[in-house]
């Protein structure tokens, strides 16, 4: 089963290329995907440990190489959040101008690289699933992009392709410092490692992988490809790469540098913790100062990795729950919120501030949508990421804790805290200007979405109110995978 | 405590506002009367739950889990049911409910009467979480809920500029309050390992033994409090929250929200009390409220604002209470002040729309006589805002007032001042907008308002008389009794009534304009332009320079020669297109090779 989710989306847009119809072709793989992973996480047992819907075929066995997957609770969550918005992305997919079919087809190539990647078992396909889906990000910008696509397409290229390349250096390194009796590519078994690098080691390849990992991410001050891509790329581009292909540098972070590297985790918290401030408090700044819809909801999405990084830097149990479940949210309500930008854009040709006013007049269910997607992104309770956003601060606030004085990530939460009003101010003010206030005489002949997406909004909303009323669940899926690497002496 | 029975009826409190602004949301947007009947129909269970859980001594609801990591974190949705909860729930839903029938009035006409009714049913499932909740974080969840409902509410006619302007200010302000009461939710859980409040009780050593760390938590704790309750210096918000429809300021800007933070301070009062700096700063800032904003009202033209400023005003005294460890006072004053202020606002309500939007007291004149009703109820109101003995605002604002005598008297002084520049607003706003001569075109026709509206305003307004007698209102809270030695100061209060406002009489009958014009007070202290001043000169000034060196820098130092050559690489790009990714995998393999060399035949 997990083959074929693996699979579906990549054989479709295989399909579409060679002629099958377009739209029917892509809607119906995602959607039988999407059923096929809630199936998944309905069976799935969170009390059973380890991988479950393991398949495996040997590819060099004398290399422990094999195309193997399987998931945990940590990837399948990431593989829900990639059908759930594969879904919403095809479907907000219309009308293409030029090469209609290769544009569904990088849009799927997109998401059967994510959940390869998320579902891998093999460091090597765990990687190359993940290059596989950044191809048709680059396309997709530089050839269907608005605004300076091409400039936008070469910066995110030349970016993450560096960002790749540190990420290779440092898998590398990691293999070659595992114990050689114990050396694999299979990452379940690279659990019997803990422990068993050396510090030196665990510091550098720790860096390698933050910054690898991290340009993916955009982490503070790799960041600066991710405003300008989400902003010239398609919306369903932008909705897939920062909704879930960004999120695969987390979850590469979780998977390997959180529990193989303990050591270097400690040694470099203190500049993650720099960084990720960089990301909350500097970068929430300058998505203050956006002038832009898109421009603003690029850079707020770089912000919010700040918190996910805080849940990481906090390394125990509460904060990486939390770190995955606010992946799982931020990646639901950033979609909805390209993909109400991007239909503004396609009827009124601008995104900015200065241009737009009154669309919730003229667009009252566009203005609904954008309305749940705003307050959930800037964690409104009720929604998952509040929940996921509370259990990150309670886990920070804890860490290194003294009654008599704050230390490191006290302050580091105080600041992180203030950052969330300051992502109330842009998403306000955002808000303010492209929904209220008079509409502009120009823009009266504006029409709302049309009825059949208000299916994928719906799905988007209710996947975040559920998940918000009752996090819980989440948590009880996720929780066993992190609760293996905290088992030792480092619960906080 | 075990002998308590389990029931349903809280539970149905909470689901049934719910469940109608999900209806409503979902399915009955297009048909707005009957979306108005639900509404009603809901906060009428609400009612009924209420009076039923208050005729029972003993009564508890099981709880729920909404969040447990392992034992560490553990955030469950438990409802306490204790007198002051079930004290709070028959003013949420009493008042409430004669706020939604008004509301059908009110709202008749109006487009978005669908998407009102479900907010005003979100706003009660919210606040009766606040009023229910057992923990910390639940309360914060509700607390930030009602924030949401009151942006979508003060926003409701959102394509007025001024609307939209106080919907983002009320809830960015409500947020800078709640960023500091997370911070001391954070320090009191960091410190104590629990959030609900019945497992700190018996942990408050803990806090104690660190005064310094106590008061720091219990001020961050008040600061959630001072942003719903609109207390300087975060008061900013309330009178322009007044941009929302009269309803909802009737009852979330007067009745209910905010006094939610007067609520949870007396909730989470063994927190408190146990610092007396935190209570001595939480006296005083009530008492600058007060006095501020009683100043303020004096000079305002709006009749909206002029009770607005009287909100904060009568909180600040409820603060008062608090800080001076009393909370029956301020509860009683919470109690009085939710009828004769929703009164108030009704009434108002009812002026305004029955002079097409006119809220400029200096436009109306001669309604006694066109509006009959709404004069006799609203004047019901304004005797006892004023505290004109035996109308319920006498006897819970002389509670207060004995309280500050008997411990501070500078803060009496404060007070009594305060109570000087009530009656005197007060009196002027009476004899302004109802006095006099028809000084507007709609003043001259005005009619009076239909029964839906006029009929809440005479509950209220014998709910506004009986309120403050002991006999009645010892049924749902304390009433702080009276010390004899202390006979002198409802004396002085009445001394200060007559003084402000025969002051005010004097000087305003039959007048066409404002003869007084301080010019301090009509642009409130200047501290909007002081605010605004503030976050261009830090906020924007900040964002403009951490955009500018993002873009120039950190983007056009580090990535210009890339982009440079991205330029002339672009038009390669747009001939390769899809070819480029056969180079681009050709380039992958060879990594692969290289990886599987290293790893592997090293």
């Amino acid at each position: 089963m997990l083959l074929l989710i693996v699979l579906l989306p990549i054989l479709a847009a295989t399909a579409i290329l060679a002629g099958a119809p377009t739209r029917k072709t892509a809607l119906g793989a995602s959607v039988a995907m999407l059923l096929l992973t809630l199936f998944a996480f309905v069976e799935y047992e969170p009390w059973r440990r380890g991988f479950q819907y393991v398949i495996s075929f040997p590819i060099l066995p004398e290399w422990h190489l094999s195309f193997s997957l399987g998931l945990d609770g940590l990837s399948l969550t990431m593989v829900l959040l990639a059908a759930i918005v594969t879904v919403a992305a095809v479907w907000f997919t219309g009308k293409i101008d030029k090469y209609e079919r290769a544009f569904y087809a990088c849009l799927l190539f997109i998401s059967g690289g994510a959940i390869g990647a998320f579902a891998s078992l093999d460091l090597f396909f765990f990687y190359a699933f993940h290059e596989l889906a950044l191809i048709p990000t680059f396309l997709l910008i530089g050839i269907w992009g608005s605004g300076d696509r091409v400039a936008a397409a070469w910066k995110i290229t030349i970016y993450l392709a560096l960002g790749s390349f540190v990420l290779l250096l440092g898998l590398i390194l990691l293999y070659q410092n595992l114990p050689v009796a114990l050396r694999t590519f299979y990452i379940p078994d690279l659990k019997r490692s803990i422990g068993q690098i050396p510090p030196d080691a665990q510091r550098n390849i720790f860096l390698l992988l933050l910054i690898g990992f991290g340009t993916l991410i955009s982490l503070f001050p790799f960041h600066s490809w991710a405003p300008e891509a989400y902003a010239s790329a398609p919306a369903p581009a932008a909705m897939l790469h920062a909704g879930v292909l960004k999120k695969f540098g987390l979850y590469g972070l979780l998977r390997l540098a959180v529990p193989l590297l303990p050591e270097g985790a400690r040694y470099w918290s203190g500049l993650l913790i720099v960084l990720l401030l960089g990301n909350i408090i500097y970068i929430g700044l300058v998505t203050i100062a956006q002038k832009k819809l898109d421009w603003m909801l690029g850079y707020s999405s770089v912000m919010h990795m700040g918190y996910i990084f805080l849940g990481i830097a906090s390394a125990n149990l509460l904060g990486t729950i939390g770190a995955a479940t606010l992946m799982f949210a931020h990646g639901l309500s950033i979609a909805l919120l390209f993909a109400v930008a991007g239909e503004i854009r396609k009827r009124t040709g601008t995104l900015d501030f200065q241009k737009l006013g009154g669309l919730a007049k003229t667009m009252p269910f566009a203005g609904l949508a954008f309305g749940f997607a705003a307050f959930a992104a800037i964690g409104l309770p009720g929604f998952a990421n509040f929940a996921a956003e509370i259990m990150v601060f309670f886990s920070a606030f804890r860490n290194g804790w003294e009654m008599s004085r704050f230390h490191t990530f006290q302050i580091a939460t105080v600041l992180a805290l203030w950052g969330v009003v300051i992502s109330a101010v842009y998403m306000l003010r955002a808000y303010r200007n492209v929904f209220m206030g008079q509409p502009n005489e120009h823009q009266n002949a504006i029409v709302d979405l049309r009825t059949s997406l208000r299916l994928p909004v719906a799905m988007l909303v209710a996947t975040l109110l559920v998940f918000g009323f009752f996090p819980q669940y989440l948590v009880d899926v996720v929780a066993p995978t992190f609760r293996n690497y905290f088992t030792t002496a480092q619960t906080p | 405590m075990n002998s308590a029975t389990n029931s349903a009826l809280p539970w149905f409190i909470l689901l049934a506002p719910l469940a109608s602004a999900a209806i409503i949301t979902l399915f009955t947007r297009r048909w707005k009367n009957l979306s108005g009947s639900i509404s009603v129909a809901a906060v009428g269970v609400t009612f009924v739950c209420s009076c039923l859980i208050f005729g029972k001594i003993d009564i508890s609801a099981a709880p729920l889990n909404w969040l447990d990591v392992a034992g560490i974190f553990k955030a469950p949705i438990g409802l306490t049911i204790d007198p002051l909860s079930k004290m709070m729930l028959l003013i949420v839903s009493g008042v409430g409910s004669l706020i939604h029938i008004y509301s059908l009035g009110y709202m008749r006409d109006d487009d978005g009467k669908a998407r009102y009714f479900a907010a005003l049913s979100l706003f009660m499932f919210a606040m009766f979480g606040i009023v229910l909740a057992n923990n910390f974080v639940m309360l914060f969840i509700f607390w930030e809920l009602v924030g949401f409902t009151s942006y979508v509410l003060i926003g409701h006619w959102f394509t007025r500029d001024a609307a939209a302007e106080a919907a983002k200010k009320a809830f960015l302000t409500n947020r800078i309050g709640d960023f500091g009461f997370m911070l001391g939710i954070l320090m009191i859980w960091t410190a104590t390992g629990s959030i609900i409040f019945d497992d700190i009780l018996p942990k408050m050593s803990i806090l104690t033994s660190n005064a310094a760390f106590l008061t720091v938590a219990a001020l961050l704790i008040f600061c959630g409090a001072a942003g719903k309750s609109a207390q300087f210096p975060l008061h900013v918000w309330l009178p322009d929250a007044m941009e929302g429809p009269t309803p909802v300021s009737a009852l979330i800007h007067a009745a209910t929200m905010v006094a939610a933070g007067v609520y949870m301070l007396a909730r989470v009062a063994f927190i408190i009390q146990a610092s007396p700096a935190a209570l001595n700063v939480i006296a005083w800032i009530g008492a600058i409220t007060a006095l501020m904003a009683a100043l303020i009202a004096t000079q305002q033209d709006d009749i909206k604002r002029i009770l607005a400023y009287s909100t904060l005003s009568q909180l600040g005294y409820m603060f008062t209470a608090i800080g001076l460890t009393s909370n029956e006072a301020a509860l009683f004053h919470l109690f009085t002040h939710a009828f004769f202020k929703a009164l108030l606002f009704l009434g108002a309500g009812s002026v305004i729309i029955m002079l097409h939007h006119e809220q400029n007291i200096w436009k109306m004149g001669g309604l006694t006589k066109r509006l009959p009703i709404t004069f006799f109820t609203f004047a019901v109101g304004a005797c006892a805002l004023i505290g004109l003995p035996p109308f319920s605002g006498f006897f819970s604002k002389d509670a207060i007032l004995a309280l500050a005598f008997e411990h501070n008297m500078s803060i009496f002084a404060m007070a009594l001042f305060t109570a000087v520049l009530t009656a005197f607003y007060v009196t002027r706003l009476v004899v302004v907008a109802f006095f006099g001569k028809p000084r507007g075109e709609s003043a001259r026709t005005a009619e009076e308002a239909p029964r839906v509206m006029t009929a809440p305003l005479i509950m209220l307004a014998i709910l506004s008389f009986i309120a403050g007698f002991g006999f009645f209102a010892q049924n749902f809270l304390l009433v702080p009794h009276e010390k004899e030695t202390v006979l002198l100061v409802p004396m002085l209060a009445l001394v200060a009534l007559a003084l402000g406002a025969l002051t005010a009489f004097y000087l305003y009958r039959n007048r066409e304009f404002d003869p007084i014009d301080v010019d301090l007070l009509r642009q409130k202290f200047y501290v909007d332009e002081f605010y605004g001043w503030l976050i261009r000169a830090t906020q924007e000034r900040l964002a403009r320079v951490a955009a500018f060196i993002d873009h120039w820098i950190i983007n056009g130092g580090f990535v210009g020669g890339v982009s440079a050559s991205a330029r002339g690489l672009g038009s390669l790009l747009r001939y390769v297109q899809i070819g480029n990714l056969q180079a681009y995998a050709f380039l992958f393999g060879l990594g692969i090779v290289a990886i599987i060399y290293y790893a592997v035949l090293r």
